[in-house]
């Protein structure tokens, strides 16, 4: 039998909540984190509006020490696996070194930090680039640092395949459980909202030009136009069943599946893997697709895209056969960090009985989806599905259970 | 799927001093060095001179007018190592399921160099903090989020299974293989397309290792200047390059009469938990991946022939995993020839650990090991047997490669000739 | 620098120095302890590791002229050596 990993901690960072509390308690009420860009003058630029997380001091929440050296993505991965370990009742110095690994997903890396030493580079002059710029913005930075403040010794990771790679970090982790390594911590965090970020966003046509937060992200809507970006993510413990058991640990859920595609070539004609990555996840929980009572959405809020992503979910569960939701429309898309925050959402939605909704979204009803609305939804849930796409064709999909 | 192994049936090397695996076994059987003073950009400001350079043409090795100008370099050469890899390994993509089929890339800096340009542009120079968005490329996304090399290659070979991007520093080139191992073994897909890929020869990096002295400055003779293991080191020397293997599960590739190079028989990777880029000079982590790498590989430390070295050419690394040799294989770790490679075609990052299994590959397929160059008076406290000047013969029939990367990340693999002798109960 | 005379006086590194470019680069933790204290323990006693060194080291480089010798900050070495040696550089006669 292979062993079974499950959620026993989370630390959530997000854009209409720090803390889990706040963002669950934002999240099923409705409460969105989108906003006119304040962490630098958006004015010449189409798209002014980011989920950016309001009133995070990293130097209250973390060593002075660590400030200089690390990008505000890499602060918020920090405090959020701080917050995840304290939530799991783990101290890492009581444990093994090398029976904790840490395995993130980074979309960008600490683009910001980068964007700093670029300027003095180019400014200034190479020898005014920070001896911390050779480490402070890759993308395994995450991985690294929170390895090093909780002393972990294990199998780490990075993965790296845009807003698929939130899911893809987390059966990573699932695997080296698998494997035999018992605690591994895991999720992401990015963080790219700054001008130099901003408008490498901006240039893959991706983003809504609209100006008003309410009317701007609208996924599955007809008045789709783009996505709003985000900040922030989430960092899970993922244990070994038995041993969470032996220990007493409070049991979130189980990540019970995952499957992953990739889309054919463009232009070959040939079907987009979403609905295979999704039957993939099924198979892999042996699940039927009666069993999932729940879909977190991808919601790229790109008319095509949205007619794929409904189109492999209305194939699997039939029409209107699920209900479906995205709240990632409170908080933006978060890139690496957004899928471990829908996983965050879909394990307190399992723990509560309710589904968060969908903001300021009228569904076309093209799409044949039951989409939850304006309204949280009550509901009797056991087994909820994460979707993830990232640009360029990466699909992912991740089942959680409860125990 | 318990029992599935995984063997290397193709394999494309891009690296300083020609692309090709031919002309990468001749300048590694020769001794020969790549280095040479940048010619990238004006290297005046830098306390770092010197670097492995290749000298590429993307459309000269089959990339479109439109792929080798939307693509970063190390794109490129991914595209164009995955187009050889497949090539070599004969499988006819176009006959495989494509579905079982999947990507696996590492890099540690991805597009760096794309970005560099760009910044420079969009900033005007530096001077702007906003920076201007009318004059980006419209590929520049592509730029901020590297798993588009991925995409690339997938593209290029057809495959629609798992895709992923493994980086974890300069670690990335053997976890990116070994990640690809895993996925087979676990039965999530049949063949996959994995390996990595680095261009970082641009300012912003040369300036960042400037910033930590960890690239040699030295600069009279630039073929010199990489010197893994002699007294005398002082740095890494920075390169470039891409390694892309087929990987496939053994008894498929057996039933299509595929050529074998060699079975990924061992992979693990540790944590130092220490500090994002020093070492412990105890080298306990590295030496547990490497417990870790032989358990898996159910082979014991005297198996192994020959030890492909991370080798840096940095005083405090060479130190690190001579102990990390020592602490895990003892004292057979006396007896066996220990190279870097990285003395002939200087450090590329991410590539790198996919260069040095190629290279480990190569070992095993001419029973030669290819030397350390440079090394005329060994450190006192480097005291292996690390193959000085130039290549020996030697049975090379299981090697180990390692690699050592900033954020802590130790990672080991195990290769071995699949006609071995077998032992016992293995 | 001021000048006095003929002579080039060259402005003097201290110790109030070295602490404000520490906290700049290397961050704040708690107070380091009284300066008669600190002179005299390595910079790793105090709390310094080599990154943090080495970017203080290229600080004091850019913002004083002068070039330190590949030795002269590691974990081991003391406030008051790296001081003196910074001093020994700025008072040396230009050439």
């Amino acid at each position: 039998m292979t062993a079974s990993a499950v959620v026993t901690g989370l630390g959530v960072a997000a854009p209409n909540g720090l803390g889990t509390q706040d963002f669950w308690a934002a999240t099923r009420a409705g409460k969105s984190g989108i906003g006119r860009i304040t962490r630098f003058d958006p004015a010449r630029y189409p798209s002014q509006l980011a989920g950016e997380i309001p009133g995070f001091a990293a130097e209250e929440l973390l060593p002075g020490r660590l400030l200089p050296q690390t990008d505000r993505m890499t602060r918020l991965a920090l405090v959020a696996a701080d917050w995840a370990l304290a939530d799991a009742g783990v101290r890492p110095a009581d444990l093994p070194a090398f029976d904790m690994g840490v395995v993130t997903a980074s979309a960008s890396g600490g683009f910001e930090f980068g964007q700093g030493e670029l300027q003095k580079l180019w400014s200034k002059g190479s020898q005014y680039v920070s001896a911390y710029q050779s480490f402070a913005w890759f993308y395994a930075v995450n991985s690294g640092q929170i390895s090093i403040r909780n002393g972990m010794k294990g199998p780490s990771g990075v993965i790296v395949s845009d807003q698929a790679g939130g899911l893809d970090a987390v059966a990573q982790a699932r695997r080296q459980i698998r494997k035999g390594t018992p605690l591994i911590v895991t999720g992401a965090v990015d963080a790219s909202i700054c001008p130099w970020g901003w408008v490498a966003q901006m240039a893959g046509g991706r983003l809504s030009t609209r100006s008003e937060p309410a009317r701007a992200y609208l996924p599955f809507d007809d008045e789709a136009s783009g996505h709003v970006p985000g900040e922030g993510g989430a960092i899970l413990i993922l244990e070994e069943a038995s041993a969470a058991r032996r220990r007493g640990a409070k049991i979130y859920g189980e990540i019970a599946g995952y499957g992953t595609t990739f889309d054919p070539r463009p232009g070959s004609g040939r079907p987009p893997g979403l609905r295979r990555a999704i039957e993939l996840a099924l198979r892999d929980a042996r699940l039927e697709p009666s069993d999932v009572d729940v879909v977190f959405a991808d919601a790229a809020a790109l008319p095509d895209h949205d007619r794929v992503e409904a189109e492999a979910i209305g194939a699997v569960f039939g029409p209107r056969g699920v209900p479906v939701t995205a709240p990632k429309s409170m908080t933006g898309r978060l890139y690496s960090g957004g899928a471990p925050l829908d996983l965050s959402a879909a394990l307190l939605a399992i723990e509560e009985g309710l589904i968060p909704p969908t903001v300021n979204v009228a569904p076309s009803p093209g799409y044949g989806l039951d989409l939850v609305v304006a309204q949280p939804r009550p509901a009797r849930l056991r087994t909820a599905m994460v979707l993830a796409r990232g640009h360029g064709g990466f699909n992912s999909a991740m089942a959680v259970r409860a125990l | 799927m318990t029992g599935r192994r995984v063997v290397i049936t193709g394999m494309e090397v891009l690296a300083p001093g020609g692309v090709g695996v031919e002309q990468f076994w001749s300048l590694l059987s020769e001794g020969r060095t790549a280095t040479r003073g940048i010619t990238f950009f004006d290297p005046a400001p830098f306390r770092s001179k010197v670097a492995a350079e290749m000298d590429f043409d993307g459309e000269a090795h089959g990339l479109s007018p439109q792929e080798a100008r939307r693509m970063d370099r190390a794109a490129q050469f991914a595209v164009v190592a995955a187009r050889g890899a497949v090539a070599d390994s004969g499988i006819e993509m176009d006959r495989c399921d494509p579905h079982r089929v999947g990507v696996t890339l590492g890099s540690a800096v991805g597009a760096t160099m794309s970005l560099d340009q760009e910044y420079r542009v969009v900033s005007d120079g530096g001077r702007l903090d906003l920076v201007d968005h009318t004059y980006t490329v419209p590929h520049i996304y592509d730029y901020l989020v590297p798993s588009s090399f991925v995409a690339e290659v997938a593209w290029a070979v057809g495959a629609e299974g798992a895709a992923a991007m493994v980086s974890t520093g300069c670690t990335s080139g053997i976890d990116s293989v070994g990640h690809a191992v895993e996925l087979i073994r676990e039965g999530t897909a049949d063949i996959m397309v994995a390996g990595s890929s680095d261009a970082p020869i641009s300012p912003i990096t040369m300036a960042c290792f400037d910033a930590i002295k960890a690239t040699t400055p030295r600069t009279d003779h630039p073929a010199g200047a990489s010197r893994p293991f002699d007294a005398s080191r002082n740095g890494f020397v920075l390169g470039e390059g891409c390694a892309v293997f087929v990987l496939e599960e053994r008894e498929s590739a057996r039933r299509r009469g595929a050529h074998v190079y060699a079975e990924i028989a061992g992979y693990a990777t540790r944590s130092n938990a220490h500090h994002m880029t020093g070492l412990r000079q105890d080298g306990a982590e590295m030496a547990e991946a490497i417990r870790a790498a032989l358990d898996e590989a159910v082979l014991d430390a005297e198996d192994i022939d020959y030890i492909n070295a991370h080798g840096s050419g940095t005083k405090q690394n060479d130190r690190h995993e001579t102990a990390a040799f020592k602490k895990s294989l003892g004292d057979h770790a006396y007896r066996t020839p220990v190279s870097s490679i990285k003395s002939m075609v200087g450090h590329s990052l991410g590539a790198i650990g996919s260069i040095e299994i190629a290279a480990s590959v190569l070992a095993m397929k001419h029973h030669v090991v290819p030397p350390t160059a440079n090394l005329h008076t060994a450190d006192p406290e480097c005291d292996l047997d690390y193959v000085p000047l130039t290549a020996r013969e030697h049975r090379t029939d299981a090697v180990l490669t390692v690699g050592s990367g900033f954020g802590g990340f130790q990672s080991a693999m195990v290769l071995a000739r699949t006609d071995r002798p077998e032992r016992g109960a293995a | 620098m001021t000048t006095k005379g003929t002579e080039v006086t060259v402005r003097a590194f201290t110790l109030e120095d070295l602490k404000r470019i520490l906290v700049e680069v290397a961050g704040a933790d708690e107070d380091m302890g009284p300066d008669a204290e600190i002179l005299d323990l390595g910079f790793e006693q105090l709390g310094y590791e080599s990154l943090a060194l080495l970017e203080t080291g290229g600080r004091i480089e850019r913002d004083y002229a002068i070039t330190l010798a590949d030795d002269a900050l590691h974990a081991e070495v003391t406030p008051r050596e790296l001081i003196d040696a910074v001093n020994n550089l700025l008072s040396a006669p230009a050439v």
